[in-house]
């Protein structure tokens, strides 16, 4: 395994500050992603991880009050949300919203085409559109009749989950976050989404992984973990850091920040 | 249909409102207010039969006795009704035989309007062109009716109201009025005196009308209110659909209009009536010139197991008054309403509908999805009533609200009444604000803010959407998203 210095980093944070009106979340988090890697985030609660998702993928409500972050050298801040998503940027949420009346097809190839027309690129055909769904959805053990229901309405935890990743097979991004993604999924789920999140490692890809457990990554076995608390990266290393971290808790690391 | 896509290129390319123009056309004015020399003149000009004059004068007494309405929940200064126009035709000669009869000028305003779109193949006859009828009403008189051969064929009447008093006044006397009585309403009755113009259809026993019948109403004579009027009679087993579709120059004085439109279903009819109504709503920031659109639909389901469905879509107008209705007098007869009001900058819309359930086992359902933006007011006032004869009816009512801004108001005045013991009554209501969360969760997925809402207020109106024709249900689509434009962020 190369080690991140001999990688030039596709995501890059440093020393990034950030409240959400007067509390302060983030307090200098630095963090470097290189292309083809997976990194694990790991934290107790109210360390600043969904924030961290939140702050990447441009929503609104969360200042930042120093620091920055780049995706391929690029300011990522500057960035609306829909012009990261363009860029490749894509968020797996923790609790998937529900869309009522409009079919996840419909929303999907919405969302598609916004994306390649912000990239220049023509409009994706209806049959190839469906040609892909149905061979994505086949991998994601996803019910195609599923598809044609409004985007999770009615969905229960684990299918909102496996409709995030088949979100996520379609719109083929760059910079994948999971935030929290294990939450909700038995076992058999779990192996399915992991099986479809490394389908889609890749040279060209990255992936931060937000996770409190350390279950997922026995499914997704990242390259690097962080743990992050208070705020902060307080530690970094191998998947045995994660091994660790189940077995001693998060203690250490909260006296320690 | 290459129409069909014409049609959607015109109205995307449509933004906001660019219906702001006044064809110059030589207009043959009634004198300016209102008085029973009004009512005399508006029947002299269109050649009516003493009969009719003498029913325009009885409403126009009964008029005067009455009081302009104010329980809905709507604000608006004073109409004066003597600083008005109630009669305005554009100038031929002597009713155009032919398109190259019909001034230029005229079908100009259709191509800019993008009335056209499919209508103007018909208008220019193209060979091929689409089967729709089409009534135009160009300022309160009907200026071409085409396929009307067509229709004859089937049976089926369609033409203007003017020319069924002369060439149908049998049809005319028994059923104008049965509907909506002459002094139903403030709105009503000063309509029934002044009514202009408006459409006549008639589909005989066992027909099923061969085409969609659609009509483009369009206020044109500035500062002239219209007064449209509506008959559509569907006889045993008949069907008809009907598409009503307005647009409106753009104008400073506040314009009144109160049409009344008259449905009757005999036994085993039935009649789909859907309206995009796009008027003019005011100046977005002030309010200002907007159309006051006082309306009232109503539908007689007469006959036993007759069945009446009223799509409106309703984007326009500063203010919107209005409650398409069903009488369920027939056994076993059923009324629909599905119903989109959306409502932006300064408009206001107070819109429902009434079912009357008589007749046993009578069953209604209420779909409404209001949308209020900006700084707009939106009520939904509906009644379901069953009378003690009504055993056995039925009504499910789902009544959802969707705010996006936090400047605008939505109202929900549902009256039940139920006077007997086994009627069934289910009422559903929902108001939700459009949420922060799934916009973000849309435009993280690339869509743009404008996309987002777009979507999202599809998805909320679409169990309406998908209630209108195809090819107008295109067209509504887009208008929802005119209409909401720059509502958001």
């Amino acid at each position: 395994m190369t080690s991140p210095s001999d990688r030039k980093a596709m995501l890059a944070i440093s020393d990034l500050h950030a409240r959400v009106e007067d509390k302060e979340i983030l307090k200098g988090l630095s963090l470097e992603v290189p292309a083809g890697e997976v990194h694990a985030i790991m934290g107790p609660n109210g360390a600043g991880k969904s924030t961290l998702s939140y702050i990447l993928t441009g929503r609104e409500g969360y200042e930042v009050t120093a620091g920055g972050a780049t995706l391929d050298g690029e300011d990522l801040l500057a960035l609306e949300p829909e012009e990261r998503a363009a860029k490749g940027v894509f968020l797996s949420f923790q609790y998937p919203l529900e869309i009522p009346g409009v079919p996840a097809l419909t929303f999907i190839r919405t969302a598609l085409n916004a994306q390649r027309k912000a990239r220049g690129e023509p409009e994706i055909t209806a049959p190839e559109f469906l040609k892909l769904a149905r061979a994505t959805a086949g991998a994601l053990k996803i019910d195609f009749d599923m598809l044609k229901r409004a985007l999770n309405v009615g969905f229960s935890g684990g299918e909102k989950k496996r409709m995030e990743i088949f979100q996520m097979a379609m719109l083929s991004p760059r910079f994948l976050i999971l935030d929290e993604t294990d939450s909700g999924l038995d076992i058999d789920a779990l192996r399915i989404v992991a099986d479809g999140v490394n389908a889609l490692r890749s040279p060209e890809r990255a992936m931060l992984v937000i996770t409190h457990y350390q279950r997922l990554l026995d499914y997704i076995r990242p390259d690097r973990v962080h743990v992050l608390s208070a705020g902060r990266i307080v530690a970094s290393g191998g998947p045995e850091l994660a091994l660790e971290l189940e077995r001693e808790g998060y203690d250490k690391y909260a006296r320690a920040a | 249909m290459a129409a069909v896509k014409q049609t959607v290129e015109h109205v995307a390319s449509l933004e906001k409102y660019k219906h702001g123009f006044v064809t110059e056309i030589e207009q043959d004015f009634a004198p300016k207010g209102l008085s029973e020399d009004t009512v005399r003149f508006i029947s002299a000009k269109k050649d009516e039969p003493a009969w009719m004059l003498q029913w325009r004068l009885e409403a126009y007494e009964r008029w005067l006795a009455m009081e302009e309405p104010t329980w809905a929940k709507v604000s608006f200064p004073r109409i004066d009704y003597q600083d008005s126009y109630y009669y305005a035709a554009p100038k031929t000669k002597e009713g155009p035989k032919s398109l190259d009869e019909v001034d230029p000028d005229i079908l100009e305003t259709y191509k800019k309007l993008g009335i056209p779109l499919r209508e103007q193949e018909v208008l220019a006859g193209v060979v091929g062109s689409p089967k729709y009828a089409v009534d135009a009403v160009f300022d309160s008189v009907s200026v071409v009716t085409t396929f009307k051969k067509e229709l004859a064929q089937a049976g089926v009447i369609f033409c203007s109201m003017s020319e069924a008093i002369r060439e149908h006044p049998e049809l005319v006397k028994q059923y104008l009025g049965s509907v909506v009585p002459v002094s139903d309403n403030y709105f009503a009755c000063l309509n029934a005196a002044v009514f202009s113009d408006g459409s006549f259809v008639y589909v005989p026993p066992g027909v099923r009308c061969p085409m969609e019948l659609s009509t483009y109403f369009r206020i044109n004579a500035e500062n002239s209110g219209q007064f449209e009027r509506t008959l559509i009679i569907a006889d045993k087993g008949a069907y008809v659909s009907y598409l009503e579709g307005c647009t409106a120059p753009m104008r400073d004085e506040n314009q009144l209009h109160a049409a009344v439109v008259e449905l009757v279903a005999l036994d085993d009819a039935e009649i789909k009536y859907s309206t995009v109504q796009n008027w003019y709503p005011g100046d977005p920031e002030t309010g200002k010139g907007g159309i006051y659109n006082f309306v009232t639909k109503r539908a007689d389901c007469r006959g036993d197991r007759s069945k009446v469905s009223w799509t409106q879509v309703e984007t326009g107008s500063a203010i919107t008054w209005k409650y398409p209705s069903c009488v369920l007098r027939g056994e076993g007869s059923s009324g629909e309403f599905y119903s989109i009001a959306i409502t932006n900058g300064r408009q206001q819309a107070d819109t429902g509908t009434k079912m009357i359930h008589l007749g046993a086992n009578t069953r209604s359902r209420i779909i409404s999805k209001g949308i209020s933006a900006g700084k707009s007011s939106n009520t939904y006032r509906g009644l379901v009533s069953a009378h003690p004869k009504a055993k056995g009816a039925r009504n499910f009512t789902q009544c959802d609200s969707l705010l996006i801004g936090k400047h605008c108001a939505a109202h929900t005045v549902p009256y039940i009444e139920a006077r007997n013991g086994q009627a069934v009554f289910e009422h559903e209501a929902t108001t939700t604000r459009l949420s922060e969360d799934q916009l973000f969760y849309a435009r993280q997925r690339g869509l743009s803010q404008e996309e987002a809402v777009q979507l999202l207020v599809n998805g909320f109106v679409k169990d309406v959407l998908q209630e209108l024709p195809m090819e107008f249900a295109v067209e509504a689509q887009k208008l929802v998203a005119i209409s909401l434009e720059g509502s958001v962020g």
